[in-house]
């Protein structure tokens, strides 16, 4: 039996008395994607803040290809591979996409106290960076600023991002968060294309998408993992329909 | 290679340097050599300036003690040649010491906090400096210090005359507008700029924001504190006047005047800030009322200060 690429073993975490984060154990294989799904206020934000670093756990253990990242900063966790996209969009406003872009190919390869050659003349970093831009189908975009393109357009800057870092591991923060059904159509082709290339930990509230893009599915309850499956049993298993799913699904 | 400049903002800015460059040349012509010394603290403050605009604007780090620098600079001018010690190359490689060292120590507390934070505690750094020179009463204290000859340098590098002493000032301006800019657009300056805009973000791409944010931050100090060395020996005479903390808000107002966060901007807003300070208070004694007036206005209407305005002109495509 392989070793899986992430695991997370006894995961707590509480804010004062709010228990956030209850015994959560998952694990996503290599070459994967794993969706976690859940109501609002389940913690999949939080979980994913701790698994990449933003946030400390009360207590647990993460480990990413055997090591033990628990008390790694997010820095050292984005350099040992572990790739961030954000609910809330996070890019450089006021940079351009493919600066956005440069930063992430930057930041993959090594320190950064250079101090003399331009960025801008750097073909190979151009290279990369334009590389995951035509992954994401931005490419033509490439020189808008981020703030003035549009809300679908820069969440795909964000996934672009996570690609330019060469990760080991993506996790994506609810890609399709606040987008029209011709842009998350769009976000799912792209994530399709990844799928079997990238490991994926998606995290998702868009049910059409979770069961057309992952391939084992755990569900989060109140800080808890209450089921983890292939996609097909879970959406026959009844106390997650309960839990989550709703009538429509039944 | 590009002979000319493209923009309209460029133009101005070659042709300023080029006028700085025959500035001695024109004063000695029309006989005024009053205005090569007012030029020469300008150019002075304009290193200082460019110093803190490199974390301040480039950084987002809003500094309001980097007059500390200066003073720093000027003492490590004024100390040794209390004890006739007047080799320039000791003065320039001390104040590289000290000021690297203070921004060094300082800037791995003051980092550590945000926004006012930060703000309030590079002041309270600063003010320690102050009162710290104000007590030394063997460098005499309140009452400053006599700086009876110049750092003495190699004859080719000499500053014992006025011109010399101006053209040692404008090399540094030049080299630092050229370090800078060479700095900003490099990996390590790419860095300086994302983590101003989105700290979060550059760490989760793989940068320990930190530490570059403190390398910015002591290459910010040493320049400061070569501008200070050159005042200690343009002056002659230092206080711990230089270092009050009206004069960091002053250097703030210099950067912010001519536009945070952009090459040119500080030189511009210095020389500005300069030329008020001189002219209107010839006119009358209430000149710091129009001076506050004129700051509101700035922040109220002058998006990206001068550096803004100007490049109002500049076409579409070119600017950036």
């Amino acid at each position: 039996m392989n070793q899986p690429l992430l695991e997370v073993t006894d995961l707590n975490k509480n804010f004062g008395g709010i228990i956030a984060t209850s015994r959560l154990y998952l694990s996503v294989e290599q070459g994967q994607v794993h969706a976690v799904i859940g109501p609002n206020g389940a913690g999949k934000t939080t979980l994913i803040s701790q698994l990449s670093g933003q946030l400390k756990p009360t207590s647990g253990r993460i480990e990413f290809e055997g090591r033990n990242i628990t008390g790694y900063s997010t820095a050292r966790r984005a350099r040992a591979g572990l790739a961030r996209s954000f609910q809330i969009t996070s890019v450089i406003m006021p940079m351009t996409l493919l600066e956005n872009v440069m930063l992430a190919v930057q930041g993959s390869e090594g320190h950064s106290f250079r101090f003399w050659a331009s960025v801008k003349r750097d073909g190979e970093m151009i290279d990369a960076a334009m590389k995951s831009l035509v992954e994401v189908g931005l490419d033509d975009r490439a020189d808008r600023i981020a703030a003035q393109v549009s809300h679908g357009e820069r969440r795909q800057l964000e996934v672009a991002m996570a690609l330019a870092m060469g990760p080991k591991l993506l996790l994506l923060d609810e890609p399709m968060a606040g987008m029209g059904s011709e842009e998350t159509a769009r976000m799912v082709e792209i994530l399709s294309r990844l799928k079997g290339d990238k490991t994926i930990l998606l995290i998702e509230h868009d049910m059409d998408a979770v069961f057309s893009l992952a391939d084992s599915l755990s569900v989060l309850v109140n800080g808890h993992i209450i089921a983890t499956d292939t996609v097909e049993k879970i959406r026959n298993n009844s106390d997650v329909q309960q839990a989550y799913l709703g009538e429509e699904h039944a | 290679m590009r002979i000319l400049p493209r923009t309209v903002s460029a133009t101005v800015y070659t042709g300023f340097l080029v006028l700085l460059a025959i500035a001695p040349w024109i004063f000695s012509v029309i006989d005024e050599p009053f205005y090569l010394d007012l030029l020469s603290r300008g150019l002075i403050l304009a290193v200082a300036a460019l110093s803190l605009n490199l974390i301040l604007g480039y950084g987002g780090m809003v500094s309001l003690g980097h007059a500390a620098y200066i003073g720093i600079g000027a003492y490590c001018v004024g100390i040794p040649a209390y004890y006739d010690f007047y080799n320039g190359w000791l003065h320039l490689g001390l104040t590289v010491l000290v000021s690297g060292l203070f921004a060094l120590v300082t800037g791995a507390i003051c980092l550590r906090t945000k926004g006012v934070y930060f703000i309030m505690i590079t002041l309270a750094f600063s003010q320690m400096v102050y009162f710290t020179f104000v007590s030394l009463e063997e460098y005499g204290g309140d009452d400053g210090l006599v700086i009876y000859l110049r750092s003495e340098f190699p004859t080719w590098l000499s500053m014992d005359s006025p011109v010399a002493l101006y053209y040692w000032i404008f090399t540094v301006l030049l080299i630092t507008l050229f370090f800078i800019h060479r700095l900003v657009h490099a990996r390590f300056g790419r860095v300086i700029v994302g983590s101003r805009f989105n700290e979060d973000r550059m760490q989760s791409l793989g940068y320990s924001t930190y530490r570059y944010r403190l390398s910015c931050y002591v290459i910010s100090g040493v320049i400061c504190g070569i501008a200070g060395m050159l005042l200690g020996n343009f002056t002659s005479f230092i206080s711990p006047e230089m270092m009050g903390w009206t004069r960091s808000g002053e250097l703030i107002f210099m950067v912010v005047m001519g536009g945070a966060g952009t090459l040119f901007g500080p030189l511009v807003g210095t020389a500005a800030f300069v030329f008020l300070e001189e002219f209107l208070s010839r006119i009358t004694i209430y000149w710091h009322l129009i001076f506050g007036l004129m700051l509101i206005a700035l922040v109220l209407f002058g998006k990206g200060g001068i550096h803004g305005w100007l490049s109002a002109f500049d076409s579409e495509e070119e600017r950036g």
